[in-house]
C-alpha cells in the first residue's frame, strides 16, 4: 500500500503530525499491543480457564412474530451433562435496566428470554451443560411450539406504513419547498441501504462468575462501566460489586457497548448454578443477537440555479426500528451542514418491522445519510454541467448551515485539493462511459465524509514506579484502534521516560473509570486525562526533586527540572543528573501516584458516576461558538466489466481531516478500516431477507460477504487536518468513524461516471448493471 | 450429546467395507463434512478417516492424460507444474475455489463430494423443508430467497446450485472418476436431482473415489477458467465457464471446443450445444456470441437468480474469445 510519507516542514499537511518523534504524541510508534496478538498471547475474554465452567447455549424462535405456545423441555433436560434448562419461566426475574442516557428504567421485571416473539431469531430459551457440545446437542432437543401472527418484515411491506414522526430529527430553515419549486434545476432521487452487520471477527460472548453478590463478568466490551450499570441494576447489586474485564477485544465496530439480553441469560444462569458460565454466540447468532445497521430510505431533492448553486434542500428518512425498541439512525445529519443552502427541510420517521432492533455500526447516521445526499449532488453536477468536485467547492459551507457558528476547524477545501492532486482528478474525462481499458469501464467518483467531534470528561491514573517506569491505568478499552499505544506516547511524553517504559493497563472496571468508546470520542477524551493524570505526577516529581531534604537537587535550590528519558536535571543543565529510579530512592519513595479527570472541577460524585456509565453528559458537538466535525473527500477509481458487471474498486486517494494525530501510523489504519468497510457496504454487504419467514438467510460469513484482500487496491490517505483546540485537549479529531463515511457514494459516482447508470441502492451488486 | 464412532482406515478396502454400513461417512479434508455437521445437515454415527491411507494422493501426468489420487489436496493438484502446463483450466479452477487454507486441507476426491450452498439445505433447524435433505418434505428455496439458486438442470423439487469448480473443468474435458475398479465419466457421476435431489451422486455403499482421471487433449492445453463472482476471492461463481479450444492449423478455425459452465446449474454443466456450433467456424467474436446463447438453452430462473440467464453466456464468450487471443 502506499502510505503518504509525512515530513516536517513539506506542507500544511505536516501540521497535523508534528513530526515528533516515534515515541512522543504524533510520533508513528507501532501498535504496542501488536506482537501479543500477532503471536496469540493477547488473552481474549472468553478465552479465560475457570474451575467449574459451565456452557450456555441458546435457543432461538423460528418465528418473527407471535406468541410461545410452550416449551417442552424434557428431553433437553435429561440429555447428558446438562445441568439447566432456561425459559421464560424458569430464568430468575431481573430489574429492568436503564438505557444509555441513563434515563430511569420502568419499575419491572426484565427477562431476557421471550414469551412474546417480535423477530426471528430471537432468544427463547437456552441450556446449561457441562461441555459446550451437550449444551449445543440438548438445545437442538428444546422443543418451542408457537402461536404465529404475520411479520412486518422491512420498510417495504405493507403493513408496515409510515412510521412514528420523529420530531427531534426535524431540521428546517428558510422556505425549502417554495425554494425548490421556483428552481430553475431540480434534482429528486430516492436512495436506500440496506441492512448491514457489524461481523467482528470475534463473535460476542461472555463469561459469568459470581462470588455471593459480587459478579465478574469477562466480556469484549467497548465500554466497562456502561455494561457493569446495566448488569448491577439487572441483578440489583452495588455497582461496585460488579468487575467486568475486557483486556482486548476483536472488533467491535458499535456491536460491543452494551450488554445485550444474552449477556443477562449467561449472567442468570450463573447465579443460578453457583457455577461460572460462558455463552459465546455462534455466527448466524450474530445477525439476530443484537442489531446492525438499521435499513434506511431517503428522498433527497435539490433545487439549484443553473451554476450549480444550491438554493434548497429537501430531504425525508426512514429507517426501520424494532417493535418494542427504538432506534433512530439520524438520517439528515450529513445533509444539513455539507453545503451552504438558504433553504433547508430535514424529517425523518421510522418505521416498526419485527427485527431486532437496530444498533449502532461505524458512523450511524453520518453514515448512510453521505450516501444520499452525497449521490444527489453528484446528479445535479452531471445535471447542470459541471464537474463533481467544483459544485462541491462552488456550495462549500464556510460557516455551520445549521446553527450559524464557526467551524472549529474544516480542513475539507485542503482535503479537495489534496485528493484530487494525488489522485489526477484534472486529467478526468467527464462524460460518462468515456474511459475504458479493453472490456472494463473505469469510472472516477468523488464524495466528502464528515463526523462530528463528540466529547466528553475522562479520568485516568498514571503511576511512576520505583524502577522509574510508569504505569497508566483506565478502564478504557483497545478495540484494535491504538488506545494502549497513544496512551503508552502520551503519558511518555508528559512524564519524559521512553515509551517502552511505560505499561498501559486497560480493559478492568476496576481501573479508573472511563465512558463509551464509541463516536470516535476515545482517544480526545483519555490522552486529555492522560495528559492531566501525567502533568499531575511529573508535578510531584519534581517537586519531590526540589523539595524533598533527601533529594540530590535541594542543594540546588532550582525552581524547575526537567525530566527526559527518564532522567532528571536541571534545566540549564549544571547538577546532578539522576535517573528517575535513582530520585525516587533517595527520597524514600516507592512511587508517586495521580489521578487526573478532565471532569468541571465542582462535579459532584453522582455526576462523576453518570458521566462514566452513561452518554448523558456527553458534550454537544456545536456547544458554545463552534461546531465541532472531522472532514474528509474520497477520490475513487472503479472498474466495471461491461459484460458482467462486477466492479472492482481499483484506486483510492481519501485526504482527511482529524485535526491534530496523536499517531499518524494508528489513524491512517483506521482510516483505511473505514475505507475498506464502506468498500464492502458500496458493493457486497446486504442482510438478505427471506420475506415470507422474516428471517435473514445469508447469516454467515461465506453468504454475508465483506471485502477480501483482493477485493481492496492500494489506497493511499493523506492527513490535512491541523491542531484543533476547541475538539480535544491535544487538538485531536476523531478518527474511526470519518474514513467510511462517503466510500459508498464516491463508489456510486464512480459507477455512474463509468457506466452512466446510477445505482441508488446498496450494494452494487453485477445485476443492477449488466 | 450426540457420540458418533469415529475409526481410522488401514486400507482401502477396509475403508470401503466401512463405508457400506449405513450411516457411515468418509472423512478426508473435512472442510465440507465438518461444516455440514456443524449445522445440522451431516449426522454420520461412524466417520472412517482415510487420509492415512498410502498411495492416495499420487499426481501423474504424461502424454495420456493426468491421474489425480483421491487424496491429493487441492492446493497442491493447483500448483503441480505439468497440471499448470498441460490442464491450465483445471489449476485455475482450483486456485479460485476456496481459500488458500481450504485449499491446503481439501481433497480431490472430497472436492467432488462437496455439497450445495442453498441455505434453506443448510438450516435445518429454521427450514424444515428441503427434498434434498428430507425426500418428500418440499423444496424451501423456491419462492424464497434464490439469487444464488440453478437457472439449469433444476426440477419441481429442488433448485439447488451445484458451487464447485473443479468438476466444471473436469467435466468440459471428459474426465472419469475411478471407484476403486468401476469408472465413469464424472458427468455421469454427478445427478440431476429430478425426483430424487438427496441423491447427488453415482457412487453407491461400499464404493470409494479413488482418484480422478483426465484425458490429455490439445484443447485441454489451451483452456482456461472463467470465474465471474460477486467478491473477487473466497467466493462461489455468479457464473463460471471451463473452456478447451483448438485450432487447425491457420490458427482461428475450431477444431475442437470443450465447454462447461458452472454456478448456474444443478450439476457441472456441460454446453455441447456451442461447442457443436462453433467447430469448424472460424474465431471471430460475433459468430462466438451468438453461439454462445446456446449455453442457457432451457434455462428457468427463479426471480432474483435471474441474472444467472444473462451473465452465462457473456462468460462463455469471454472465455472463448481470452483463448483465441493466445493463439
Amino acid at each position: 500500500m502506499t502510505v503518504h510519507n509525512i515530513r516536517v516542514g513539506e506542507s500544511k499537511r505536516g501540521d497535523a503530525s508534528d513530526g515528533a518523534l516515534t515515541e512522543a504524541v504524533g510520533g508513528r510508534l507501532s501498535r504496542v499491543d501488536g506482537p501479543a496478538k500477532i503471536t496469540g498471547a493477547a488473552k481474549y475474554a472468553v478465552e479465560q480457564q475457570l474451575e467449574g465452567l459451565a456452557y450456555a447455549v441458546l435457543v432461538e424462535s423460528t418465528i418473527a412474530s407471535g406468541k410461545v405456545r410452550a416449551i417442552d423441555t424434557a428431553i433437553a433436560e435429561a440429555s447428558p451433562g446438562v445441568l439447566q434448562v432456561l425459559t421464560p419461566d424458569t430464568i430468575i426475574s431481573l430489574r429492568t435496566a436503564s438505557d444509555w442516557f441513563g434515563t430511569p428504567p420502568p419499575d419491572k421485571p426484565y427477562c431476557p428470554l421471550a414469551r412474546d416473539i417480535t423477530f426471528s431469531g430471537q432468544h427463547v430459551a437456552a441450556v446449561v451443560a457441562d461441555t459446550f457440545e451437550q449444551a449445543v446437542a440438548a438445545a437442538a432437543l428444546v422443543k418451542v411450539s408457537y402461536d404465529e401472527t404475520p411479520a412486518i418484515v422491512d420498510l417495504s411491506d405493507g403493513k408496515a406504513g409510515d412510521g412514528i414522526p420523529i420530531d427531534a430529527m426535524t431540521k428546517e430553515w428558510g422556505d425549502a419547498p417554495a425554494a425548490f419549486a421556483a428552481a430553475p434545476v431540480r434534482i429528486c432521487a430516492a436512495y436506500n441501504t440496506p441492512r448491514e452487520y457489524q461481523a467482528p471477527m470475534e463473535p460476542h460472548g461472555l463469561i459469568a462468575h459470581w462470588q455471593g453478590d459480587h459478579l465478574t463478568v469477562w466480556e469484549p466490551s467497548q465500554w466497562l462501566d456502561g455494561m457493569a450499570r446495566t448488569y448491577a441494576e439487572w441483578f440489583e447489586v452495588p455497582f461496585e460489586n460488579v468487575r467486568l474485564v475486557s483486556p482486548y477485544i476483536g472488533g467491535g465496530f458499535g456491536s460491543k457497548a452494551l450488554a445485550l439480553s444474552h449477556s443477562a441469560v449467561a449472567a442468570s444462569a450463573a447465579k443460578m448454578l453457583g457455577r461460572p458460565v460462558k455463552l459465546v454466540m455462534t455466527r448466524p447468532q450474530t445477525f439476530t443477537g443484537y442489531g446492525g445497521r438499521a435499513a434506511t430510505r431517503q428522498t433527497v431533492t435539490i433545487g439549484a440555479d443553473r451554476d450549480g448553486m444550491i438554493q434548497s434542500i429537501v430531504h425525508r428518512g426512514v429507517n426501520e426500528t424494532s417493535i418494542d425498541g427504538m432506534w433512530v439512525e439520524p438520517l439528515g445529519s450529513v445533509t444539513s451542514i455539507m453545503y451552504a443552502t438558504p433553504n433547508f427541510s430535514s424529517k425523518q420517521n421510522v418505521v416498526r418491522v419485527n427485527s431486532v432492533v437496530p444498533g449502532a455500526m461505524r458512523a450511524p447516521g453520518e453514515n448512510p445519510s453521505a450516501f444520499g445526499i452525497e449521490s444527489a449532488i453528484d446528479e445535479l453536477a452531471y445535471e447542470v454541467g459541471i464537474d463533481p468536485l467544483e459544485i462541491r467547492l462552488r456550495n462549500y459551507a464556510e460557516q455551520d448551515p445549521h446553527t450559524r457558528k464557526a467551524w472549529s476547524t474544516r480542513q475539507l477545501r485542503e482535503a479537495f485539493a489534496a485528493g484530487a492532486e494525488h489522485f489526477g482528478w484534472s486529467r478526468r474525462s467527464p462524460k460518462p462511459r468515456s474511459m475504458r481499458d479493453g472490456n472494463q469501464l473505469i469510472g472516477w467518483g468523488v464524495a466528502a465524509g464528515t463526523y462530528p467531534v463528540r466529547r466528553a470528561y475522562g479520568e485516568a491514573v498514571v503511576r511512576i514506579l520505583a524502577d522509574g517506569s510508569v504505569e497508566v491505568e483506565s478502564s478504557s478499552i483497545d478495540m484494535g484502534q491504538g488506545t494502549y499505544t497513544i496512551l503508552a506516547q502520551t503519558a511518555a511524553e508528559t512524564v519524559g521516560v521512553p515509551a517502552d517504559d511505560v505499561v498501559v493497563k486497560l480493559g478492568d472496571s476496576r481501573f479508573a473509570r472511563a465512558g463509551v468508546s464509541g463516536g470516535s470520542r476515545l482517544a480526545g477524551v483519555m490522552t486529555g486525562a492522560v495528559h492531566k493524570a501525567a502533568t499531575s505526577a511529573l508535578d510531584q516529581l519534581v517537586g519531590l526533586a526540589i523539595s524533598d531534604p533527601r533529594s540530590p537537587f535541594h542543594a540546588l535550590q532550582a525552581n524547575t527540572l526537567v525530566v527526559a528519558k527518564g532522567r532528571i536535571a536541571s534545566p540549564r543543565g549544571d547538577g546532578p543528573d539522576v535517573s528517575i529510579a535513582e530520585l525516587l530512592k533517595s527520597v524514600g519513595r516507592d512511587r508517586i501516584e495521580a489521578t487526573g479527570d478532565t471532569m468541571p472541577a465542582n462535579s459532584t460524585a453522582e455526576d462523576r458516576y453518570k458521566n462514566y456509565t452513561t452518554i448523558a453528559m456527553a458534550l454537544p458537538h456545536t456547544e458554545g461558538d463552534y461546531s465541532r466535525y472531522s472532514w474528509c473527500a474520497h477520490f475513487i477509481e472503479v472498474r466495471v466489466d461491461e459484460d458482467f458487471g462486477t466492479v472492482r474498486v481499483s484506486r483510492v486517494v481519501s485526504a482527511l481531516d482529524s485535526g491534530r494525530l496523536y499517531n499518524p501510523k494508528l489513524a491512517e489504519s483506521q482510516w483505511k478500516g473505514g475505507i475498506i468497510m464502506g468498500i464492502g457496504q458500496a458493493l457486497l454487504e446486504e442482510g438478505i431477507m427471506d420475506r415470507r419467514y422474516g428471517r435473514i438467510v445469508n447469516n454467515n460469513l461465506a453468504d454475508y460477504l465483506v471485502p477480501t484482500n483482493a477485493d481492496i487496491p492500494d489506497i493511499e490517505v493523506i492527513s490535512v487536518g491541523i491542531p484543533d483546540l476547541h475538539s480535544s485537549a491535544l487538538g485531536g479529531k476523531g478518527v474511526g468513524e470519518l474514513g467510511i463515511v462517503g466510500v459508498a457514494p464516491a463508489i456510486a459516482n464512480a459507477v455512474f461516471h463509468a457506466t452512466g447508470k446510477r445505482v441508488r441502492d446498496l450494494p452494487i451488486t453485477l445485476e443492477k448493471l449488466i | 450429546m450426540r457420540d458418533f464412532s469415529y475409526l481410522r482406515a488401514t486400507s482401502a478396502d477396509a475403508a470401503r467395507q466401512a463405508a457400506a454400513l449405513p450411516g457411515t461417512m468418509l472423512l478426508a479434508g473435512g472442510t465440507t463434512l465438518i461444516d455440514l455437521a456443524k449445522c445440522g445437515v451431516a449426522e454420520p454415527d461412524t466417520l472412517v478417516d482415510i487420509t492415512h491411507l498410502k498411495g492416495l494422493d499420487r499426481i501423474d501426468v504424461n502424454e495420456r492424460g493426468a491421474t489425480i489420487g483421491a487424496l491429493a489436496k487441492m492446493g497442491h493438484v493447483a500448483d503441480h507444474a505439468d497440471i499448470k502446463s498441460r490442464f491450465p483450466a483445471i489449476s485455475e479452477a482450483l486456485w479460485q475455489a476456496a481459500s488458500a487454507q481450504i485449499r491446503n486441507m481439501a481433497t480431490i476426491g472430497g472436492n467432488l463430494m462437496q455439497r450445495t450452498r442453498c441455505p434453506y439445505f443448510r438450516d435445518p433447524a429454521n427450514f424444515a423443508a428441503c427434498n434434498k435433505r428430507k425426500p418428500g418434505s418440499g423444496c424451501s428455496a423456491i419462492g424464497g430467497v434464490t439469487r444464488g439458486h440453478a437457472v439449469l438442470g433444476t426440477s419441481e423439487a429442488c433448485i439447488a446450485m451445484y458451487p464447485g469448480d473443479l468438476a466444471t473443468a473436469l467435466v468440459a474435458f471428459d474426465a472419469t472418476v475411478h471407484l476403486g475398479e468401476r469408472k465413469l465419466l464424472v458427468d455421469d457421476f454427478f445427478l440431476l436431482p429430478g425426483t430424487t435431489p438427496d441423491r447427488e451422486h453415482a457412487i453407491e455403499p461400499g464404493e470409494m473415489i479413488t482418484a480422478i482421471e483426465i484425458p490429455g487433449s490439445a484443447a485441454a492445453r489451451r483452456s482456461t477458467y472463467l470465474k465471474i463472482r460477486d467478491r473477487q476471492s473466497y467466493e462461489f461463481a455468479a457464473a463460471s465457464a471451463a473452456v478447451g479450444i483448438e485450432f487447425e492449423a491457420d490458427g482461428r478455425t475450431i477444431r475442437d471446443l470443450r465447454i462447461a459452465l458452472g454456478g448456474v446449474a444443478t450439476k457441472p454443466w456441460r454446453v455441447r450445444a456451442v461447442e457443436d456450433a462453433l467447430k469448424g467456424k472460424a474465431l471471430e467474436p460475433e459468430t462466438v456470441r451468438a453461439a454462445s446463447l446456446l449455453a442457457i438453452e432451457g434455462a428457468v430462473d427463479h426471480g432474483a437468480n435471474h441474472y444467472k440467464i444473462e451473465l452465462a453466456p457473456r462468460v462463455v464468450a469471454r472465455a472463448i474469445l481470452k483463448l483465441g487471443e493466445t493463439a
